[in-house]
Order: C-alpha cells, then sequence, then structure tokens
C-alpha cells in the first residue's frame, strides 16, 4: 500500500524547550498507526504540527502527497481530527453540532443531513440528537466529539488519546469504533499512552518519548528489540518503600532494570521464575512485605521500559 | 464568507439559549428603563429629566417673524425646559456659547422676516437671509434640542410659505384671479401669513410638543433618553460577552478544531466578530421594539434608529474587539469588560446626562460609542431624520474601523492558538 503520511524530520521549538526533536515516520494507506508514549512526551504537539494547527519549526510532512506546511488548506481537506480534550458547543445539541461542523467542512443542503444522520447512527446517539450535549455523559460527548471527526469522511483520521477520562464501556465503545472505521478503510493515526490500547489496535507502533521516536515497528519487531525477557511486577505494602527495594534488587544477577511505579518495582530479567527467590530473599531482608507479583510476558510495556529505564506511565 | 455567517449565525443561537446572558442583555436594560420611567415620574405624567437648557436669541430682525420665533421660546410650554435669555450683539451670544454659559445662540439676522415674506418687489428680489444656529458642542443634547424646536417652526414657516404659493399658482390656472393681480393678492396672503406667525405659538402649539416638517407630531419623553441610554449600557456588556467567547473558543477546544478544518484565520475571527455584531443588533432592536410595544417609546424615524442602531453596535464592537485582544483569558475580558461598560455608561452619558458634566469629562466621553449614539437616539426622539445622523453614524463608523484595525494588528501579534 502506499504511503499516506510521511513525516520527515520534525522539529517544534518553543523557546528553548524542544517538544519535538526531528522525528520521522510514515503511515500506510489503510493502517492503524499508534503513537505510544507518556503524558508530556510530544504526541499532542505532533498531530497538532501534521493537522497544520502549529507551524513546525523545521522539517516537513506529506499528507496525501500535499506538504503540511506548503498545502495546508489541501491537507486539511484529507485529514479528519478528533482533538483530546472534547471540542464541541455544548449549548447546541448534537444535531447541530455535527450540521455546524459539517458546513465548515464544505457540506451542504441533503448531504449534509444525510451525512449527520449516518454519522449519528454510527455513534449510537439518533435517539438523542436533539439534546443540547451539555446535558449527556463524558462518554456520550466523546462519541460526539468523534462523530465531528468522521462527519466528511476523511482519508486520515488523527485521534488523540480519545479514551483519557472515561469509563470502561465507552473505552470499549471507542475502540470497537477505531476498529470499524478501519475496516471500512479509514487510515488512523491514534496516539495513547495506554499500552493496552496500542497492543490490541495498532497494525505499527511508534514509541515517542522526550519528543524522540525512540523505536518503531510492529510490536512483533519491538518486543523482539528487547529479545526474551519478562517483565517481574512486585507491589510492595503501603508503609513499605519500593525505591528501597528497587535499590537492592537492581545489582541482582538476572535483574536487567528495576524501576518504581507508584507502590510497584518492575523488573525486567530474561527469566523471572528464575530470580524469584532470590528477590522475595532481598525484600525479606529489608523487611519489605510483598502484597503481590506478577509476570508479564513481553509487550509494549516492557520495551518502553527497556529504552527509557521508566515506566509508560511515569 | 459563507463560513463567516455560518460562525455568526451559531454564535447567536449560542447567546440566546444562555439565560444568565439574556437576563443581562435584555431583561435589565429593560427593567432599568421602566425604572428610571417609575423613578422621573414618566408613567405618571412627570417631566422630562431634562430642563432650563440656556440658550441666547439675539433678535436682530425685529420684525413679526423674529418676534414670533423669540415668543415660542419664552413660551410658557417650554418655560421648564428652556432658559432663553436675549441679547443684541451676535458676537457676545457667541461668546457665551464658547464659554459654556449657553447651549446655543440664535441669532435672527437683519431683514429675516423680509426674505420670507416680501413686503414689496425690491425685497422680493433679495437672497435668502437665513438663522444662525450657534451650538455648544460639549453640549449635544441640550443643543440638539433647541435645534429641533428651531427646526420645527422653520418647517412650520416653509409649510405655510409654499402652500401661499401653490394656492396662488391654483387660483391663476383656474382663472379665479389674473396674472397681473397674482402679486397683490400675494402681498395680501403674506399679511395674513404674519399675522399667524405673530400668533404662532397658538396656531402651531410649538412648545415641547412641536412638530417635524412631516407634520408628526413629536413629544420628548424621558425614556427616550434613558431607553437608548440603558441598552447601550449593556451593549457594552455584550460586545464584551461576544469578545470573551473568542478566548473561550479557544480554552474549550473549538477554536483550534476550526482551524484544522478548511477554515482560515481570518474567516473564523470574521465570523466571531460578524457573531458579536448580530448579536448587538439584535439586543438593540429587541429593546427599541420591546420599549415601543410596552411603553409607548417613539424612538423617532425608523430607517433612522435601524442605522443608528448598527453604527452603534459596530462601534461597540470595535471595543469589545480591543478588549479581547488585550485580555489572556475569558475571566479578563469579563471583568475589563464589565469595568468598561460602567465606564462609559458614566462617560457616555447613559446614566447621566452628559451636559450636567464637566466639560472635560464631555470631552472624555466622545471615545465612547455611548456618547455619540446618545446624540443620535436624542435627535431622533426630537423629530431629526437620517440626514441629522451624518455626525453620530460617521463616529460611530470610524471608530469601529480603528479599533478593529488595532485589534486585528493585536490578534496577529497574539497567535490565538500557536503555543
Amino acid at each position: 500500500m502506499p504511503n499516506i503520511l510521511e513525516v520527515q524530520n520534525l522539529v517544534k521549538n518553543y523557546g528553548d524547550f524542544i517538544a519535538v526533536k526531528g522525528i520521522s515516520f510514515d503511515i500506510k494507506e489503510g493502517e492503524i498507526f499508534s503513537l505510544l508514549g507518556p503524558n508530556g512526551a510530544g504526541k499532542t504537539t505532533t498531530i497538532s504540527m501534521l493537522s497544520t494547527l502549529y507551524t513546525p519549526t523545521s522539517g516537513d510532512a506529506t499528507i496525501g502527497g500535499h506538504s503540511i506546511t506548503k498545502e495546508p488548506m489541501a491537507v486539511k481537506q484529507v485529514i479528519g481530527v478528533v482533538p483530546q480534550d472534547l471540542a464541541l458547543y455544548e449549548d447546541l445539541t448534537a444535531r447541530e453540532n455535527l450540521i455546524f461542523w459539517g458546513q465548515m467542512y464544505g457540506l451542504s443542503g441533503k448531504s449534509l443531513n444525510q451525512r449527520v444522520d449516518e454519522v449519528l447512527e454510527q455513534i449510537g446517539l439518533t435517539d438523542k440528537a436533539k439534546n443540547r450535549v451539555k446535558t449527556y455523559s463524558g462518554g456520550m460527548k466523546r462519541r460526539v466529539n468523534i462523530g465531528v471527526g468522521l462527519l466528511h469522511k476523511p482519508r486520515l483520521l488523527f485521534m488523540d488519546e480519545p479514551t483519557v477520562g472515561i469509563d470502561p464501556q465507552s473505552r470499549r465503545a471507542i475502540l470497537d469504533t477505531v476498529k470499524d472505521l478501519n475496516k471500512q478503510g479509514m487510515t488512523l493515526l491514534y496516539t495513547t499512552h495506554y499500552m493496552e490500547e496500542a497492543q490490541e489496535l495498532s497494525d505499527r507502533v511508534g514509541i515517542i518519548d522526550h519528543g524522540e521516536l525512540i523505536a518503531l515497528g510492529t510490536q512483533a519487531e519491538l518486543t523482539k528489540q528487547v529479545g526474551q525477557t519478562d517483565t517481574l511486577i512486585l507491589r510492595v505494602g503501603e508503609n513499605d518503600d519500593p525505591e528501597t527495594l528497587a535499590g537492592a534488587l537492581k545489582g541482582l544477577k538476572g535483574v536487567q532494570h528495576a524501576e518504581v511505579t507508584e507502590n510497584s518495582v518492575a523488573i525486567v530479567t530474561p527469566s523471572a521464575e528464575e530470580i524469584l527467590a532470590a528477590v522475595v530473599s532481598k525484600a525479606n531482608e529489608r523487611g519489605i512485605k510483598i502484597r503481590t507479583m506478577e509476570i508479564r510476558e513481553p509487550n509494549l510495556e516492557a520495551v518502553f521500559l527497556n529504552l527509557t529505564g521508566r515506566a509508560l506511565r511515569d | 464568507m459563507n463560513k463567516l455567517f455560518l460562525i455568526g449565525i451559531k454564535d447567536l443561537k449560542i447567546m440566546f439559549r444562555d439565560r444568565a446572558a439574556l437576563i443581562l442583555i435584555l431583561l435589565a436594560p429593560f427593567l432599568l428603563t421602566l425604572g428610571m420611567g417609575l423613578v422621573t415620574g414618566r408613567f405618571s405624567g412627570g417631566g422630562s429629566g431634562i430642563s432650563d437648557i440656556p440658550i441666547v436669541i439675539v433678535n436682530l430682525d425685529k420684525d413679526s417673524l423674529g418676534d414670533a420665533l423669540v415668543g415660542v421660546f419664552n413660551s410658557e410650554d417650554l418655560a421648564d425646559l428652556v432658559e432663553p435669555t436675549s441679547s443684541e450683539d451676535a458676537d457676545a451670544a457667541r461668546l457665551l456659547v464658547d464659554g459654556n454659559e449657553a447651549a446655543a445662540a440664535i441669532i435672527i439676522p437683519v431683514g429675516f422676516t423680509q426674505s420670507v415674506i416680501p413686503q414689496n418687489e425690491s425685497a422680493a428680489s433679495n437672497q435668502e437671509i437665513k438663522i444662525e444656529f450657534y451650538s455648544n458642542p460639549s453640549r449635544p443634547t441640550s443643543a440638539g434640542i433647541v435645534k429641533a424646536i428651531l427646526d420645527g417652526f422653520m418647517a412650520r414657516l416653509d409649510e405655510m410659505r409654499l402652500g401661499g404659493m401653490t394656492s396662488i399658482s391654483q387660483l391663476i390656472v383656474s382663472g379665479r384671479i389674473l396674472p397681473q393681480d397674482a402679486n397683490q393678492v400675494g402681498e395680501e396672503m403674506g399679511a395674513r401669513l404674519q399675522s399667524d406667525a405673530g400668533n404662532y405659538n397658538e396656531a402651531t402649539a410649538i412648545s415641547l410638543n412641536t412638530s417635524t416638517s412631516a407634520g408628526e407630531a413629536v413629544e420628548f419623553d424621558a425614556l427616550s433618553y434613558f431607553a437608548p441610554g440603558m441598552a447601550l449600557m449593556f451593549l457594552m456588556y455584550t460586545v464584551s460577552y461576544g469578545g470573551r467567547s473568542i478566548l473561550a473558543e479557544k480554552s474549550q477546544g473549538t477554536l483550534p478544531r476550526l482551524l484544522v478544518s478548511p477554515t482560515n484565520s481570518m474567516q473564523v475571527l470574521g465570523g466571531k466578530v460578524f457573531g458579536i455584531f448580530l448579536t448587538g443588533a439584535a439586543q438593540m432592536l429587541i429593546l427599541v421594539g420591546a420599549s415601543s410595544l410596552f411603553f409607548q417609546l417613539k424612538w423617532g424615524d425608523a430607517l433612522g434608529v435601524v442605522l443608528l442602531v448598527l453604527a452603534a453596535v459596530f462601534g461597540a464592537t470595535g471595543w469589545g474587539m480591543l478588549i479581547t485582544a488585550l485580555a489572556r483569558t475569558p475571566a479578563q475580558v469579563g471583568s475589563v469588560g464589565s469595568a468598561v461598560m460602567l465606564i462609559f455608561a458614566m462617560l457616555g452619558g447613559s446614566l447621566v446626562q452628559l451636559d450636567n458634566l464637566p466639560a472635560v469629562v464631555q470631552t472624555l466621553g466622545r471615545i465612547t460609542p455611548n456618547a455619540w449614539a446618545m446624540d443620535g437616539f436624542t435627535t431622533l426622539a426630537f423629530g431629526g431624520t437620517l440626514a441629522t445622523l451624518s455626525t453620530p453614524i460617521l463616529a460611530l463608523l470610524t471608530m469601529g474601523i480603528l479599533l478593529f484595525s488595532i485589534s486585528v494588528v493585536l490578534f496577529g501579534k497574539k497567535n490565538l492558538v500557536q503555543k
């Protein structure tokens, strides 16, 4: 499949602070590409540049063959954007919102009404279309927020952390919608800091941290980078200090990384089973009680931990 | 252009769904107008609220029409409204106006009566002699009232003179008199006109109840001052509320979303301005309509009112944009906008009649749309027409254009979206 998006050495500076440090990647037509990274990694800034909202400090990108710096209006016709925060008029109804935003994308008349009906059906709000958005639950608002991005049937849809702050049921519905849209042929650039979402949805994943793209590939390719390693998660008691345990485990044979995340210590090791006894012994020596243990197979979280020495949600 | 209108109409719709805003932009000015009417006794037949306007009359004509005009201003009906003094010296009268001791001077030149009603053929060939109206620019409302009374007098004179000429022409055409007798008949009619003008006060009842050139009765009403005053005060709230919505759209994410759609930043900004303008115009026109309906208030010439409303909203919208361009957050626009609303209401004569304020304040008040629009509305209430509104309308349009230009430059520097 041809590339619908090609990013070349994109940079964004805010004074002395470099938010995006020369990232390059491409997205093939019809795939779901996830940008995975913690908060503040540069995901939203990247999407804002690609959607022509921010001007890059240097570098460029082409979308559907159009340069984001030289042909922004042509780019806007190709893309749809679902922003991270709700961007709706709460005093208007869902239908009125969709009609207004459809008009902003050049839709009008019968085709606009028909498209609004289709989108309302797609986001499951046909029955409540005449209610003002401010009366909706958080999940319903999120669905309208997504609906707005779909109105003009964009070839490439940017979804910037669309599941932040919503209930599991609504999250499930949104993830299913993403899959459906992709099945219908839409290409998606999906940003998230939830490893599970990136794993479930993506054909390929770019891992971004501190404005740099530190890894890129399919999930199989990425996990292969860290080799056959396990991640052992040790949850300690509320009165115990995970920092002390992590410090003690760092020198232990077979421990590649030991990092603290909230009340836990995450250990990257070639074999969790082989170091279990030694880990428990070290904890006992320091009087630390291990509440729970979890062994995770190689995944994107482990990749991130392996590459950065930090957990994704730090 | 289409998107500009769509954004404006969307904003108008949102504004009219905000109950709190509706209370402030419609109910508050309406109730305050009602309150002012009750306080001033308007609803119980009380006075106008404007009184004892000092004027100087210089009657150099010393003939029947000059005397009639002096009589009009000294009539009992106008006793509460104007306080005329006589002078023999035109320059001295002008000095009184320049020194802010009088709102206006009326100088009736020598031969005025002769120029209107020629007594003989030599006089008839003379050029027309005009009354000089010398007004005090720092007391526009009072001067406007005096001018309206003077215009009423002149209109009545024109009416009578034209009526006489038409009558003679018709008498000749119908064969009732011979062309060679026309001069004699005309002189007889002129004598009667002089006699009527001498009793002008009784004949036309010029007073607060004067006549416009169209012959329509015009009655000055205290609410004709307070209703536009309140409407203009709350218009400033509306424009700052509208301006606030630009920054609110930024913080609620709809502005960036608009800018990633195929809509350019000028369309977005233009649409927001158009929305503020539409909302302000709707507010003012609803208040004009409601006060006409519920208070039987006569605002004056309809076309003049509409154009003045649009010009006032344009000027006020310029201020709303400037406040928004200078502010960083919607809350700042709100608080600065409320302060500006009250300051402009004071300086612009919405709360206190401008003529009662010191000259410096009156001059400063000219930066407000309130002051210019109040001039216009007062003129209209006294029977003024579109032609008499050119100064306030031009001032308001100039104000709007100037403020918009500054705002666009400031918005450009600010960059609403880029971090």
